[in-house]
Parts: C-alpha cells; structure tokens; sequence
C-alpha cells in the first residue's frame, strides 16, 4: 500500500488530535467542567478519521454518542465541540446537547444518537430525501456492534436494499454492546452475513489499520454513489478506555485490553510511517505541538463561552413562526 | 359540497402532492391497497410510486425515515395505519422527531406529518382499539391534531403541512364514513384554536375527536329536557387553547370533559387541570370527566359500548352534576 506523505501526516494528526481532545476532555470531567456521560472514542480513531476521507462535503453523516472522533473528523471546530461538552452557548448544539449530541448543519453532520439504533432510521430519511431530489450524495451511517442487535438495524438495511438508497452503513464493531460481549448478544457474530440476508453488498475491515479502512470506505462509497444501493462495512475496533466514565469494566480482563493495545492505530500508523520513511521525530513532534495547541485553544474557547440566559430555556422546542 | 371525512383527507392529500413536489406520502398499503381506510385510495395511479410509497411493515423505521427525509427537505407524509402500530415508532416519536429541533440547538426542523387512525367503538378489541393521543399531546416538540369535521379533516391536513415542526393527526376509525359540509376551496384550517360546535348556557361540554358526534347527540338530549349545552371540539391537543373553554365556563360555571382515553392520567386530566388552575372561582363545582373504563378493550359489543364513552353516560353525568351543585 502506497500513500502520498501529505496525506499520511494528516491522517495522523487527525487521530493524534482525537487521542488528544478525548484526554482532556477525561481531565476536564474529573475535574467537573464537563458532566453527563462522556463514551470516549479512544482505540477507534482509525475508523472515523480513515473514513470520513471518503466523503465529500455534500455527503451526509448520521453519528452515536461516542461521536467525538466522528465531529473531529468532519472537520467541526475542536473549540466548538468542547464548548458543547462545557454546556456553553458557543457549543455545536448551543449547549442543549452535550457530548452525546453534537450537531453541525452546515458540514451536513447529522448528530449524535444517544438511543442504540436510532439514527438508523434518519439517515435511511435522508437518502431517501437525496434519491428524491435527484442528487448524487452518500448518507455515512455509523453504528456500532449493538445497534445489530436493534429491530431498526434490520428494518434500515431492509428498507435501504428495497429502495436501493445510497447509504452506507459502517458497523464499528468494537466486540462490546456497552458490557456485553458480541457471543453474548448475537447468535450470529459474522455481521456481513446479515448484510446478505437483506441483498446489500458487505465487507469486513481492519479498523485498527487507518488505511485500510480509507481504501475500503472509498470503495464502498463510490459503489453507493453510482447508484448501486446501500452498502455495509463492517470495521473491526476496540475500545481501550471504559463504556463511560461511570464503567467499572467487570466484564473484561485487563490483558485482554492491553493485548489490544499493541494494535494502537496511532502507534501502528507512524511506525508504518517511520518504516516507509515517510515520518521522522521531528514530523511527529510538531504533529503534538500542533494538536497540542488546538486543544489547549479549544479549551479557551470553551472556558470563554457564555452561558445561555435561563430565560431563553424554552427556546427551540418548536420553529419560530415567521408571521 | 357534502363529502366524507374519507373524501376529505384524500382531497387534501391528493392537493398537497398535486401542488408541492415535496410532499410524498409513505406508509403500509397506502398504494397497491389504496390505504387501510381506503383514504389514499387512486393516489398512486394518479402520482406513481416513487410519491405514493408503500413500505414494509417497519414502523419505527419508515417512521424514522419521515424524519431523515424532512431534515433532507422533503415534506413527507406517513400514514401509521393505526395508533396501536404507532407504538413500535415511539422512539422515533419522542428520541427523534420531538428533540431533534432543540437537541441541535436550533440547527434543525422536522417538517413532518404523521396520520393514524385512533380509538374504538368498532369490535376490534384489545389490541386494535387504543385511543392514546393523550400521550402523544404529553411531548414538547410535536403538535397534535384531532380533526373530528370532515372540513377539519382537509384544512387541518394542509395547515400540518405549512409547519415546520413535526405535526401527528389522529383520525378516529369511525369518523372516515361520517359527512359534512367541505368547502373545497378553502386553505388550511387554523391550529390551536378550538370551537364551539354548539352555544350554550347551562353546561360546557369539551371533547374532541370521534366523541364529537356522541357529544352533540348528548346535547340533543339534554335539550329535551330544556338543559342548554354548549359542546367545544378542542381540534388540537398541543397547542391546546385553553382561553376558549375559561371564556365559556366563565359563562356556563360547569364543566364536563369528555375523552375516550382511559380515565387515569387522560387528557381529561389536564383539561380539568387547566380549567382549575384558570377558571377555579367560575365553577359552581367540580368538573367532571367521562372517560373510557379502565380495562383493556373487550370485545364483546355490549361490553365494548360500556367501556367507551356514550351519550347516555355523558347525559348521566351532567344530571349528577346538577343534581349536586345545580
């Protein structure tokens, strides 16, 4: 596998600043700036940043709540995410959100869906929307290894093979529902299979190999966005840190998680990198201080962010009617 | 013109495609079978299958799909054939369609209208005779709307489609053969405004829906007897308008809400609330509800009539009432 070295040194920084963004905000919960529930995307980078590099601007993305890497990857603004987690005005959702919930209209990121499943069926809707008004546009579907288990998985890839909609569904199959494992809570663990079953096209990937899973991500999207109907990548992860920060994980072994660990995508990646002499320690240093500056900006931007007025609390539960 | 209430919705529907290209309408047999109630029946000869879409049967997901396809600026229309299937959509309902405008900080809008046909009265037991729009009007984020009028059923489905926010019209079943009095040239009905279906001095009688008609013939009734009734169709659940019903208890001093929900914890329930909390030193004593008994629905025809509300218990009540604190 070949890649053009600019390309490959920002693939890195773009995990580097997940990795980063994601360690802050678990120092920031600690000390209370952030509360809620915070899922931390760590271990799974390679998924969202190999790919997010297949869609275009146009194209639409339908997230879970272990969004951070997703939003990152997209290209919202770091500072405009943390905001959100503060509960800020300046946030994404203007702070009615949270880090389960992050919204960005205007890079078409769909949001952040806190009920297993549930963005399934939106962004089914808006494919739907695209096929009906004749554009030629992808809907990224990301789902995890749960969501398999949820009637609207089935009924989504049902209904997007029957209408042939350009979806494409990505399972980040990180081998956990919350704390059940997948032979715990799927009778059938090959998750392409299920694919099949509804005629959808498949394929199963590396997701600790960032560009494994850009190839197969453009590949899936190309067929999606020559009309060839919806498709399924499942990509295969692994969550190092905790469900939540309210995870006490009993129910896996540390040796398993730290067996895991030696597939770090980061660390992989750049030794990769270094072995094809495309990366050097100077390369790697400016990556961190550049990654470390837009964090410590995002935090700024957060800590300087208004309050919404209490008196403004019943505001956008419907559309302002224009009279 | 007089037409059904069938006719009616199927006229608003057959406008709204003919005149907005967004607008499409997708449910379970809404095409080959022509609709559940036979309402959409002669749309997909008329605007092809790619507007008139019959789905699987995935409530929550085409339900969803509704969602996706108003946020990619469609103007969908899906029929739920009946209330009792609503309930495999519900969170699609409350987690999505409902939250979606706010959770996003204001970024998005869900113009989506969703039909189903509600309540009993039609030998259809346990399963198949639910009357929760109570429910639904429980959710900040959505509207609920209860045409009972075959001219409600027209102007109530093209006034949801100006909305932007997601907007969910419960038919009641056995409303679809009823006749009224249609203007067809007229544009969408008002939302939020109740009305009252018949003036009156003695007693305010306040319903909605497919107890419209058994609520008038209670009138009827009482009138007979010289007991002048005034009957207020709510039409809308959410927004509900309280000041017509304080404007007309401030003149009646009683009040009867009559709901086919179960009792506890019914729309009745807040009705009676509201009137409370505004039109407290108006009434000449407690308001009452006549609700539908709390048991799952029989099947039976005799026990079915006795669960559900009647003209002659809606009659009963208001004697008891004035009897007691006439």
């Amino acid at each position: 596998m070949t890649v053009e070295r600019g390309h490959a040194l920002e693939l890195l920084r773009q995990m580097v600043l997940i990795r980063r963004f994601e360690e802050k905000a678990a120092e920031l919960y600690m000390l209370g700036k952030i509360r809620g529930f915070l899922h931390l995307y760590i271990g799974e980078e390679a998924v969202a940043v190999g790919a997010m590099q297949a869609f275009t601007p146009e194209d639409a993305i339908v997230a879970t709540y272990r969004e951070h890497g997703q939003a990152l990857a997209r290209g919202i603004p770091a500072g405009s995410l943390m905001a959100e987690m503060y509960g800020k005005a300046n946030g994404c959702s203007r702070g009615r959100g949270g880090s389960m919930h992050f919204f960005d209209v205007s890079r078409r990121f769909y949001g952040g869906y806190a009920i297993v499943g549930g963005g399934m069926p939106i962004a089914v809707g808006l494919a739907l929307a695209d096929t009906l008004q004749g554009r030629r546009r992808v809907t990224a579907c990301f789902f995890g290894d749960g969501a398999v288990d949820e009637g609207e998985f089935h009924e989504s890839l049902n209904l997007a093979a029957l209408w042939k909609l350009p979806v494409l569904f990505l399972c980040e199959n990180n081998l956990y529902a919350m704390g059940t494992a997948l032979a715990r809570h799927q009778s059938q663990m090959d998750i392409g299979l299920k694919a099949q079953a509804y005629a959808l096209a498949g394929e199963a990937v590396d997701g600790m190999d960032v560009l494994a899973v850009e190839s197969a991500t453009r590949r899936a999207a190309e067929a999606v966005r020559r009309g060839e109907g919806p498709y399924l990548l499942e990509v295969r992860t692994y969550r190092f840190r905790a469900h939540s920060t309210a995870d006490p994980e009993l129910y896996r072994t540390k040796e398993e998680v730290e067996q895991w660990k030696t597939r770090d995508p980061i660390a992989l990646f750049a030794a990769r990198l270094r072995e094809w002499g495309l990366l050097s320690d100077a390369d790697l240093t400016a990556i961190e201080a550049a990654v470390g500056r837009e964090i410590e900006a995002a935090v700024a931007v957060a800590e300087a962010g208004p309050w919404e007025p209490v008196e403004d609390l019943l505001r956008d539960v419907y559309t302002p009617r224009t009279p | 013109m007089k037409t059904t209430y069938r006719e009616a919705v199927r006229s608003a529907l057959s406008e709204a495609l003919r005149s907005d290209a967004r607008v499409f309408l997708m449910g379970e047999d809404v095409g080959r079978y022509g609709g559940a109630f036979a309402v959409s029946r002669g749309l997909l000869e008329e605007f092809g299958p790619e507007r008139v879409r019959d789905t699987p049967l995935s409530e929550s997901t085409f339900v969803g799909a509704g969602i996706g396809a108003a946020l990619g600026g469609m103007r969908p229309i899906v029929e739920v054939m009946t209330v009792n299937f609503s309930l495999l959509a519900l969170d699609q309902i409350v987690n999505n369609a409902a939250t979606l405008r706010h959770m996003s900080g204001g970024q998005l809008s869900v113009p989506l209208v969703v039909r189903m046909a509600t309540g009993g009265g039609r030998q259809l037991a346990a399963q198949h005779s639910h009357s929760l729009e109570g429910w639904y009007a429980h959710i900040p984020g959505i509207m609920v709307l209860t045409p009972a009028t075959p001219a409600d059923a027209r102007g109530m489905l093209l006034a949801a489609l100006r909305e932007p926010d997601p907007v969910f019209i419960f038919e009641h079943a056995t409303l679809y053969p009823t006749e009224g009095e249609v203007d067809e040239s007229a544009g969408p009905a008002e939302i939020g405004r109740a009305a009252v279906r018949r003036p009156g001095e003695h007693v305010t009688l306040i319903t909605y829906g497919g107890s419209l008609p058994k609520t008038l013939q209670a009138a009827d009734l009482l009138a007979v007897e010289g007991i002048d009734a005034e009957v207020i169709d709510l039409r809308s659940l959410r927004p509900l308008d309280t000041p017509t019903l304080l404007a007309s208890i401030a003149r009646t001093h009683r009040a009867v809400i009559v709901d086919e929900g179960w009792r506890m914890c019914s729309f009745a329930a807040e009705v009676s609330a509201q009137l409370m909390e505004g039109g407290f030193y108006d009434l000449d004593g407690p308001v009452a509800r006549v609700c539908s008994a709390e048991v799952p629905m029989p099947y039976a025809k005799h026990m079915e009539d006795a669960a559900l509300p009647q003209p002659a218990s809606i009659v009963a009540t208001v004697h008891e009432m004035l009897r007691r604190h006439g």
